[in-house]
């Protein structure tokens, strides 16, 4: 059986302004089960957000893609808009970064609901009215709310509506990028805890994509580490934790603080990703590595299974045995 | 330095902030009661030389102008601050200039604070030249210090640099490279690291951390309370404008005693997937600090709270299962 959702060879370059391009995504593959939670890792620039705009065929003019991105086994970037825009919303949908902030200021917070309802031809009217009610009370909104505007809203609130109009048109997969990123931690773990919701009660796939590794860890179960446009490693959430196969994994842990790890030692990674438009010779993170070797500035490492259902593109795992650590 | 070592540096009791808020053009003509928001409401907290507090809550809590009305960036409507045994609360801005260069701050956001025209050495150097401190070549040498305080090393790399050409961590040195420049004995660092990439502020933080153990006061304003549990000495927990718990970082963290702060640690996310537990959420939203609720201000949403709760404006004392003398809570059921 196939995956719902499977990325394969994506790459996405852009043209810059001044001349020259911008290799953003660097063969990326990707896969997510239905109803499963899946987390998208990297810090800013590691083309995390620009992979998910790819799935939803919302790319910028100036950008060109190539490999597969399959939903359902039909590779929906073969004819381009005409093949995504189909499954766009009505299969896979999306939370933009900010998207709390994107709300037009002078319509009604239910209006702004309903026009994918409508556009989508999946209710109008006094039926369309009736399902944004819904959703909102769904989303822990009490529907009366539906005749306010945007500035009534806080900001947890904003987030639930825009994650109410991501899933009016019934997708099976939520891709939710930084989706608690500006909240405050207790109107964080609401939204996380919503998200779980609707996750278990509509069978979604939610791809939560994130810098905050805590999150992941206590949200999902697999995940991907991207790294200068590249997946790192990939596997479940308890091997990235407990068994990472990709110093980058490792080091990106141990930067980060943990509530109760008061004695331990939190770590910067020195220097900063590469630039992308250029070409990349080894690997993207051999500058910062603190394990890099002889063949790391000169050979790409591919990604390898390292164990099951756990890949990690790094040369340690040419000569480690399988279980070894990094 | 004009104190001895165990007397605090900073002596904050009872601060109140208040902001007016707009009634409107329709609220004034019709003569509705001035509105204020009470962002700081009777504050109380002390700061030693080679400390660092953490002053961690949510947006809206208070924190950020507790911390502006230390620094007397914004103006204080009741309340006391001692600094270095020097009341701050009554000095004209005159009087006050002396000791300005003795308090500093660090800001969130390092693409704003900078100014993208001036070279990192111009950045750095300004300070200096606004108190009329030393020659030019002291000057140069005090700069040099900065950078390398920062570690910005070594220092001839970045002076004749601007502010686009470094990475965010690196602009975060730059702008604490131009915070200690006079040599200050507070350092207000506010969100320090919230705009940068996770791999880089372990760095920044690290450079903080170095400044207390060489004797700098440090108030670390933050809304992440892993950060505070790592790299504080002391804790103070706001809510609504009040410090509702504090106490050393180690005791507040894993003895909390404060419904609000239990609440708060139990959401923050762990690193290891396999110490999943049960949130507990707190429902609906901090209430505005224009209508602060009577009584404790946290009991509508407090799990704990009785009918006392609605009546008492709780002290803070220490409570009955502190492990720690220092350790204090505003809660009658604790």
């Amino acid at each position: 059986m196939s995956a719902l959702l499977e990325v394969e060879g994506l790459n996405v370059w852009f043209d810059l302004a001044g001349g020259g391009e911008l290799h953003a995504v660097r063969g990326v593959d990707v896969q997510v089960d239905a109803g499963e939670r899946f987390g998208l890792v990297g810090e800013s620039g590691c083309g995390k957000t620009t992979a998910m705009l790819t799935i939803m065929g919302l790319l910028p003019p100036n950008a060109s893609v190539a490999g597969e991105v399959r939903l359902a086994g039909e590779n929906i970037l073969a004819r381009g808009e005409e093949s995504v825009s189909p499954h766009r919303w009505n299969d896979v949908a999306m939370v933009f970064q900010g998207a709390m902030n994107a709300f037009n200021p002078v319509k009604t917070v239910g209006s702004q609901i309903e026009e994918p309802l409508r556009l989508h031809g999946i209710a109008e009217g006094r039926a369309a009215r009736r399902q944004v009610a819904e959703l909102l009370e769904r989303v822990g909104i009490p529907s009366d709310r539906a005749a306010r505007y945007p500035h009534e809203f806080s900001g947890g609130m904003r987030q639930r509506a825009a994650i109410a109009m991501a899933i009016a048109c019934g997708p099976k997969i939520l891709l939710a990028d930084e989706p608690t990123t500006a909240l405050d931690v207790m109107v964080q773990a609401q939204i996380l805890e919503l998200l779980l919701s609707l996750a278990e009660d509509f069978e979604l796939a939610l791809v939560l994509v994130t810098h905050d590794l805590p999150v992941v860890a206590q949200v999902c179960d697999r995940a991907a580490v991207m790294y200068a446009g590249e997946v790192a490693e990939a596997g479940s959430i308890d091997a990235l934790f407990h068994t990472p196969r990709h110093p980058y994994t490792r080091m990106l842990f141990a930067a980060t603080p943990d509530l109760h790890a008061g004695g331990e030692r939190v770590v910067s990674i020195p220097g900063a990703p590469p630039r992308l438009d250029r070409p990349l010779v080894g690997c993207p993170f051999h500058p910062r590595c603190d394990s890099r070797f002889e063949p790391c500035p000169t050979v790409t490492p591919l990604l390898k299974v390292v164990g099951e259902g756990h890949v990690a593109a790094c040369h340690l795992n040419d000569h480690v045995r399988e279980g070894a650590l990094v | 330095m004009s104190t001895n070592g165990s007397a605090p540096l900073l002596q904050v009791e009872g601060l109140v902030a208040r902001y007016p808020v707009s009634r409107g053009v329709v609220g004034a003509l019709r003569r509705e009661p001035k509105l204020r928001v009470h962002a700081v409401d009777g504050v109380s907290f002390s700061l030693r030389r080679g400390e660092m507090l953490a002053l961690v809550g949510e947006s809206g809590c208070g924190k950020t102008s507790t911390a502006q009305s230390v620094l007397r960036l914004i103006d204080i409507d009741g309340g006391s601050i001692q600094f270095d045994g020097t009341e701050l609360s009554g000095l004209s801005p005159r009087a006050l200039r002396p000791l300005r260069r003795r308090m500093q701050i660090v800001y969130q956001d390092p693409y704003e604070s900078l100014d993208p025209r001036f070279r990192v050495g111009a950045t750095i150097e300004e300070p200096l030249q606004v108190h009329g401190v030393g020659s030019r070549s002291e000057r140069s040498d005090e700069v040099r210090r900065a950078l390398e305080l920062a570690g910005l090393t070594p220092p001839e790399l970045y002076v004749d640099r601007y502010p686009h050409e470094l990475s965010g961590g690196q602009r975060q040195r730059v702008a604490i490279a131009a915070s200690l420049v006079l040599h200050p004995d507070l350092l207000v660092a506010d969100e320090p690291v919230s705009m940068l990439d996770v791999s880089v502020r372990a760095g920044i933080l690290a450079i903080l951390d170095e400044l207390r153990d060489n004797g700098l006061a440090v108030l670390m304003i933050t809304h992440d309370l892993s950060t505070a549990a790592h790299y504080a000495d002391r804790i103070a927990v706001m809510y609504l404008g009040r410090i509702v718990e504090e106490g050393p970082a180690h005791e507040v963290v894993e003895n909390p005693q404060h419904p609000y702060t239990r609440a708060l640690l139990s959401v923050v996310p762990k690193r290891d997937p396999r110490e999943r537990s049960t949130p507990q959420i707190l429902r609906g939203e901090t209430p505005n600090s224009i209508h602060i609720p009577v009584g404790c201000r946290f009991h509508p949403r407090c799990p704990l709270a009785i009918e006392e709760c609605k009546a008492v404006d709780p002290e803070l004392r220490r409570p009955a299962a502190a492990t720690d003398p220092a350790h204090r809570a505003a809660c009658i059921r604790v």
